[in-house]
């Protein structure tokens, strides 16, 4: 109904992500040390981001790389630090010669592919499928999220606020160190 | 590509199920939960392309909330470890009658 016609451009990032997050998250539930697999959980967020970004949600993927993979994870990254947990042994996976080509493939392939489509005069709509329901027809990306955000679940939005001011206090006083009693 | 959104979904979920109930380091189980969190947060997300813009707000609470948990859950291991001085499950029993 909704995929009568993909460009092909789009169905191949749309499957390369989808494949690199799950060989990505494979390789987190399997690493030993805590830290590797952190590293692993964040190229899962980076790729679920660039999924949400080819989904119309760019403002939600702007937001899953700031405060998931930016965020949250280095609160994770930085717990297994104080608690000494990482093990010595290196921490990238990726070490034979020819893993680190491809990796630098990947990485220079998609750069290069930015570039010569942000200057290239083709159709967007050969790149970009069109939308089944135009979710962001009025206000843009930010409107079309911070519409609903701010009417219909208003109650909720200033909930959330104390959910995270009593989680702040919960957090501080769990990890305060027991004073002498 | 909802299909594929939603099969990836899943995939992912149940690889953060199969983490949690493998691993025995308790940060570990901790980003699993995360890695199901951010598998739900794929089909809000997928699904809120054909049933307009309140499943992208969705995730966003997933996220202010998956926050609050994960300050309030690290704390509370980092509370362990100072009794136990261990983040394997099979050490935290404090609950064991």
């Amino acid at each position: 109904m909704s995929n009568d016609f993909l460009p092909l451009l789009y169905s191949f990032h749309f499957y390369l992500f989808g494949l690199i997050a799950i060989a990505a998250s494979i390789a987190f539930v399997t690493r030993k040390s805590p830290v590797a697999a952190a590293l692993w959980l964040v190229v899962v967020m980076f790729c679920l981001a660039a999924l949400y970004v080819m989904m119309d949600a760019q403002f939600v993927g702007v937001m899953q790389v700031l405060v998931y993979a930016g965020a949250i994870m280095v609160v994770f990254v930085f717990v297994v630090m104080l608690l000494n947990l990482g093990e010595a042994a290196p921490l990238a996976d990726v070490r034979s010669k020819w893993g680190r080509l491809l990796a630098g493939f990947l990485g220079l392939a998609l750069v290069a592919e930015i570039m010569a489509l942000t200057r290239s005069p083709l159709d967007p709509r050969l790149v970009v499928p069109q939308l089944p329901v135009t979710v962001n027809s009025t206000g843009g990306i930010i409107g079309g999220v911070a519409g609903p955000l701010f009417r219909e679940y208003l109650l909720a939005f200033e909930l959330t606020s104390v959910l995270l001011l009593v989680a702040i206090t919960g957090a501080v006083v769990l990890g305060r160190k027991r004073s002498a009693n | 590509m909802l299909t594929e959104a939603l099969a990836l979904s899943a995939v992912l979920f149940t690889i953060g199920v199969i983490g949690v109930l493998t691993r025995r380091n308790a940060i570990i189980v901790f980003m699993c939960v995360e890695l199901m969190l951010n598998a739900v947060n794929l089909s809000f997300i997928a699904l809120s392309r054909l049933y307009g813009a309140g499943g992208q707000v969705f995730v966003i609470f997933v996220m202010t909330v998956a926050a609050a948990e994960a300050a309030v859950g690290l704390a509370i291991i980092i509370s362990i470890f100072r009794h136990r001085e261990s983040v394997n499950l099979k050490d935290i029993n404090l609950l064991r009658g």
